[in-house]
């Protein structure tokens, strides 16, 4: 049948063969689909039904003890907050600062080659090598010692490549268009940067933002080398005092404990009681970092939606 | 006046000229703001300067005490014991093995769910994955470690009878789906960047998806997903957290999955969760392995930089 045009048998075997083949990959791919899925499923449910009934407002406003059953996580979501508090304003203006150099000003050259290939590199670099930067030089060169600013910096430094990187992507998408009408209206290189296009990129770089932040706070490894103390009974100094000038900076130089930090010590120790309470710990970092994960999609898919 | 030539610097449209300490203090406004915007992209360049000095610094007087040789060759690693070894072999093995299990799984499930997003999913499926490949990239590692040490080890004990509490086919596991997310943005991005053209004449050719896909597609998207597995592999021997729980801390020569080991990481973190004193040998010689953990790394970085700079080129 051949000269028709139309398949042999033979040929008629093979394209059956290529389309069984082409739906069994289909079939694996959504099994692939699957497992990673259950297995976020199974993670989370674990967690949850181990952690959560242990969840309660003694567990939250209680110090940690020695006898599992009250023990609680105060110092370390006070110590958390605290230490993002220093990483924001640390990492958000450097990273923003950053992102808008390499977009809108950077001149084709060496130097900004090398800017470039490096911050590719120090998004790469693990984060415990960050533990030892901070350890070598924050701890021990700056005699900073263990405390909530170091603990800031060192996790400022390690999120700094998502907030330059999603800044730069937020400013590549607006048009080229804004910056010659701007241009045209006689404004200079910053009120263009300014007044136009920092205003346009507030969605694309929130979103870096809260993702940045949502992976500081569950960032256990560099806190562990600068010597973060894991036995923490008792709370920073408050950072507003009712005394003038109302507010005080004592606490950033106070040691702390850290959510992440507070759960790897109760899982390294061998009670099942204290795994529970890990559990626990686990419970509330999850639905934090998970919460802020959510909200950078949700405010990245609706500026997506608004410019159609 | 259409058609007359564009207003002079600062002129408005009326023909009001701004005054010139105006312009000055705009131009002076200007430039200092360019200037604190290149200290802060530079601040970057600082930072790796920092990491290269205290980790070369102090790893050069480490090396005072321990020859290289000992160092590369020696297959005992006991800094903390009274007749101390030093050799980066065991740490080496512990690091291989793991990161070796995670790549077998997140390779493959990695590459086979790329390709399937990219050539057979409807955007809807997409729009619904992509959210949850990242909800799982955001998950905190130390909960992972968690769920290798109580959740997936007593499930494995079930099939191996004998594993230890304490083993690396867990983590191993375990980190595969950790990085699987990485992976599969980074060669989903490789593959949608493969123009349509060449499928579509793949398509005209008579390829069904699977052909098009397997001796289309991922040929021409192959330097993008190789690229891709190198930061996946960069990730898996940096990755500290899972393998400090779920691992044990016992370095031990061996690359069997059923026993316990140390890692180059969890080798860094036991003795930071101890009592070492500045300066001592125990102290410098965190900063040795972590410097052969930055060389590893560096190295998977930057080969995985070239290459995807020159994915980005034949297009």
């Amino acid at each position: 049948m051949s000269e028709t045009g139309l398949p042999t048998t033979d040929g008629r075997r093979l394209i059956a063969a290529a389309r069984r083949r082409d739906l069994l990959f289909a079939g694996i791919g959504l099994a692939v689909l699957f497992v990673a899925t259950a297995v976020l499923l199974a993670l989370v449910l674990d967690l949850v039904l181990t952690g959560a009934p242990h969840i309660d407002l003694d567990f939250l406003t209680s110090y940690p003890s020695r006898r599992a059953s009250r023990a609680g996580i105060l110092p370390a979501w006070v110590g958390s907050a605290l230490v993002m508090l220093v990483t924001a304003a640390l990492a958000i203006p450097f990273g923003i600062a950053a992102g808008l150099y390499l977009e809108e000003y950077a001149p084709r050259n060496r130097v900004t080659d090398v800017i470039e290939i490096n911050i590719t590199n120090l998004a790469g670099v693990p984060s415990i090598i960050y533990g030892l930067l901070a350890l070598g030089v924050f701890v021990y060169g700056f005699r900073l010692g263990e405390t909530i600013l170091v603990a800031g910096m060192v996790l400022a430094l390690l999120v700094l490549p998502v907030i330059v990187v999603a800044t730069r992507e937020a400013l590549r998408s607006i048009p080229r268009e804004v910056r010659e009408a701007a241009f045209a209206l006689g404004a200079d290189k910053w009120q263009t940067v300014s007044m136009y296009l920092l205003p346009a990129a507030r969605p694309g770089i929130l979103t870096g933002i809260i993702v940045a932040l949502a992976r500081a706070i569950g960032e256990t490894a560099p806190l562990v080398t600068i010597g973060a103390l894991t036995f923490i009974a008792f709370l920073p100094p408050p950072p507003i005092t009712a005394q003038p000038p109302f507010v005080s900076f004592e606490w950033l130089g106070s040691p702390f404990t850290v959510l992440p930090i507070q759960m790897f010590n109760w899982i390294s120790r061998p009670q099942a009681a204290f795994h529970e309470l890990a559990a626990a710990a686990g419970v509330v970092l999850l639905v934090m970092t998970l919460a802020m994960n959510g909200l950078a999609i949700y405010i990245r898919y609706r500026a997506r939606r608004l410019l159609g | 006046m259409a058609g007359s030539l564009p207003p002079a610097d600062g002129v408005l449209a009326s023909g009001i000229r701004p005054s010139p300490e105006f312009l000055a203090r705009r131009r002076l406004k200007d430039r200092i703001m360019r200037g604190l915007l290149f200290a802060a992209a530079s601040l970057s360049v600082l930072v790796t300067l920092a990491i290269v000095y205290v980790l070369a610094s102090e790893s050069l007087a480490f090396f005072r005490h321990v020859g290289l040789v000992a160092f590369l060759t020696d297959t005992q690693w006991t800094p903390l014991f009274a007749e101390p070894h030093y050799g980066i072999l065991p740490l080496l093995a512990g690091t291989v093995t793991i990161s070796a299990i995670a790549l077998s799984v997140a390779i493959p499930a990695g590459t086979v769910l790329a390709l399937y997003l990219s050539e057979y999913a409807d955007s809807r499926l997409r729009e619904v994955v992509k959210p949850l490949l990242e909800m799982l990239a955001g998950v905190p590692t130390v909960v992972f470690g968690y769920f290798a040490l109580l959740f997936v080890t007593p499930l494995l004990r079930r099939l191996f009878p004998d594993l230890p509490g304490f083993n690396m086919l867990s983590p191993g596991l375990v980190m595969g789906v950790m990085i699987l997310p990485y992976i599969v943005s980074l060669s989903e991005d490789a593959m949608r960047a493969v123009p349509d053209a060449l499928r579509e004449g793949a398509y005209a050719l008579g390829y069904t998806r699977l052909q098009t896909a397997v001796r289309v597609v991922l040929p021409a998207a192959l330097s993008g997903v190789t690229a891709a597995y190198l930061l996946g592999m960069a990730r898996a021997v940096g990755e500290t957290m899972v393998v400090a729980i779920a691992a044990g801390q016992n370095p031990n020569f061996t690359f069997n999955p059923l026993e316990g080991a140390a890692t180059i990481t969890t080798y860094i973190v036991q003795v930071s969760l101890g009592d070492v004193a500045y300066g001592t040998i125990a102290y410098q010689s965190i900063f040795a392995a972590a410097l052969t953990l930055f060389l590893l790394t560096l190295a998977f970085n930057v080969l995985g930089f070239f290459l995807r700079r020159r994915f980005r080129e034949v297009y």
